[in-house]
């Protein structure tokens, strides 16, 4: 069946994006294709367009042109919220939680979407609305129990450390069950620990749900090991798109990331 | 997607998910209910119930509105007064037009009204916040006020302008209007009070509060999860006008007994934000610790020193009462933002490990 081929691969297409910041080009015609259950990087150094691009993805910013297909859903703009009501969810670089809610209401809130009872069931805290809570908070558990989180199921996450809210952040993620799921830089600040743990999760997510994962990452060896493909951004230009061999013997990407360290 | 361990966690959630899932708690919170409504009306009498009791209840139903709207959805309103206005000239004008309704009925239905224009005056929150919101919701404060003095029709055009409350019976026993006796009127205040509280307990531990909490927490990162900010913050606004409303209906019909706009001033709304501050943000029983202080505060200060025979004058009371009160909001602010409810619990933590210090 060689339709099938065609259009199912390619979950989000990304098409000659242009987004610039009063003069402050951000991104220029930017191209790429991300397939469905693949783990794709998007590196390239610090202001070069990673994180403005994951936001031209979820609808936070919206580009002067170019368009994305999702699903085989064509757009030029949407709201942050129809991104999530469409099936992408993400984690930001600085973590963006709700640091008065405990681990696990931050987790549940990500099942927003998922949950319909009327405010007339949920005054009550009866019926559907009470049937609807345990039914999510079922899926929550085990996003907790997944990424081994039990111990700070009820302690407000703006009391963890770092490297646990990114965890959360992570889980709240996981709870919207994304077909996108957008990364950026989920390791930042960990120790190695921490980030072994969490690149674990990452291949886990990935295998057991099926989850496509766009990652923004600096770390090269974990980059590497991680991902299938990924494109290099450079002052808002793609300038290299490949497998990590590809990639890694591309001379372009090697003056303009990696010739950092070559240089020392 | 997620692999379910059928009906294995459940029995253990549902009593995680219990409203108080300490045995303690819940058995100290149904002997309370239990207390207030059957010893309290027996043993105390007409001052404690007057003086204290009910307008302790009634504030406490005003500062809980308040709090789910600024300690749970972030959105500040100096508008409560106002609400609170709509909520009693809108059971004035419902037993006029109704004068054979239940006139507890018609109190519960005229939270309704305030809840409409709740949401009217909420609209501009999905553009605007903190202290500009803040400031528009003054304007609902003002126009409340000026609409309610000025138009005749409010008040069915009594010479003296102000609304008085007839007598209403509920199963033969009167409960409002001049006749109606003190124990009467406590128990549809604390009946009222009680369920409205419950109900919002349950609406905090749900998806609209988690929604409410997501929107003050981080609304950017509310959006992506799927929460629509202006839905969320007007239902927000919509709730906690609705308990303004009765809590203003229940000022005036089972507590003033009659009443001009000017009860409803912005001193008013001034007061219930400080029940909510010293209560503690984010905190249903944080309402009703902060109602009970400032309730409490101007009666201790004018007995206090009547009881260790030192003379003191009502203006003194007065100014010592602002003293004390705004340098509490000032600690409470800076020390503790989630108010007595948190240094309560922080107590009873420490009572429950007693007498071991972890
Ligand atoms: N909201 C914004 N307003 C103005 N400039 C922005 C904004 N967001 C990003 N930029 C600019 O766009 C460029 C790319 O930034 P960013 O996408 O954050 O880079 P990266 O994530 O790769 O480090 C930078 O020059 C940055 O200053
Ligand atoms: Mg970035």
């Amino acid at each position: 069946m060689p339709a099938q081929n065609n259009y199912p691969e390619i979950i989000l297409s990304v098409d000659q994006i242009n987004l610039s910041f009063g003069g402050v080009k951000a991104l220029e015609d930017i191209n790429f294709d991300i397939r469905k259950k693949e783990i794709f990087a998007i590196i390239g150094p610090n202001g070069a367009g990673k994180t403005s691009m994951l936001n031209v993805i979820n609808g936070f910013y919206h580009p002067q042109h170019g368009e994305i297909r999702f699903k085989g859903l064509h757009r030029k703009q949407m709201r942050p919220h129809e991104a999530a009501v469409q099936g992408i969810a993400r984690t930001f670089q600085n973590v963006a939680l709700f640091k008065g809610m405990t681990t696990l209401n931050n987790i549940m809130s990500g099942r927003n979407l998922k949950m319909k009872s009327n405010i007339f069931w949920q005054a009550l805290y009866y019926g559907p609305a009470r049937k609807e809570e345990m039914e999510n908070r079922e899926v929550v558990e085990y996003i907790i129990d997944f990424l081994e989180i039990q111990s700070i199921r009820r302690t407000p996450v703006g009391k963890l450390p770092y490297g646990l809210q990114k965890r959360v952040e992570l889980g709240r993620a996981l709870a919207m069950e994304p077909d996108l799921l957008l990364l950026d830089e989920p390791m930042a600040g960990m120790n190695i620990e921490e980030k072994q743990d969490m690149c674990r999760f990452i291949l886990d997510i990935n295998e057991q749900f099926g989850t496509t994962i766009v990652l923004i990452e600096h770390d090269m060896s974990v980059v590497m090991d991680l991902s299938e493909r990924m494109i290099v951004l450079d002052y808002g230009r793609k300038i290299a798109e490949g497998n990590p061999d590809e990639i890694r013997s591309n001379q372009k990407v090697i003056d303009a990331y990696l010739g950092v360290a070559h240089s020392n | 997607m997620f692999y379910r361990e059928a009906g294995q966690f459940k029995t253990t959630y549902i009593a995680d998910q219990e409203l108080f899932p300490v045995k303690q708690d819940r058995w100290g919170l149904l002997i309370i209910i239990g207390f207030s409504f059957v010893v309290i009306p027996v043993v105390a009498n007409d001052y404690w119930l007057q003086a204290i009791l009910i307008p302790f209840l009634i504030f406490s139903l005003a500062a809980l509105g308040l709090n789910l709207l600024t300690g749970y959805a972030g959105q500040l309103s100096l508008g409560t007064g106002g609400f609170m206005a709509v909520g009693a000239y809108s059971c004035y004008k419902l037993i006029t037009i109704f004068p054979n309704t239940n006139v507890i009925v018609l109190i519960l239905l005229s939270g309704f009204v305030a809840a409409g224009f709740g949401l009217i005056f909420g609209i501009p929150s999905l553009r605007i916040k903190g202290f500009y919101l803040a400031v528009a919701t003054l304007a609902a404060q003002f126009f409340f006020e000026w609409l309610f003095a000025r138009v005749g029709w409010f008040y069915n055009y009594n010479d003296s302008g102000a609304i008085e409350v007839p007598v209403r019976k509920v199963f033969d026993i009167a409960v409002t209007g001049p006749i109606a006796t003190t124990e009467a009127r406590y128990i549809v205040v604390l009946s009222i009070v009680t369920t409205l509280a419950l109900i919002a307990t349950n609406i905090v531990r749900g998806r609209i509060g988690r929604a409410w909490m997501a929107i003050r927490d981080m609304d950017i990162a509310a959006e992506l999860i799927g929460i629509r900010p202006l839905y969320t913050k007007l239902i927000a606004f919509g709730i906690s006008s609705y308990y303004a409303g009765v809590a203003g209906a229940l000022y005036v019909f089972t507590y003033l007994g009659a009443a001009e706009v000017e009860v409803f001033d912005i001193n008013i709304s001034f007061e219930i934000l400080f029940m909510v501050i010293i209560g503690g943000l984010g905190s249903i029983s944080g309402a009703f610790f902060g109602s009970a202080f400032i309730v409490l505060i101007p009666i201790l200060i004018t007995n206090l020193p009547l009881i260790l025979g030192i003379p003191i004058n009502a203006a003194t009371v007065e100014h010592f009462n602002f003293m004390i009160v705004g340098a509490l909001i000032v600690l409470f602010l800076i020390f503790e933002p989630h108010g007595l409810a948190k240094i309560w619990s922080i107590m009873r933590e420490k009572l429950r490990v007693w007498p071991f210090p972890y």
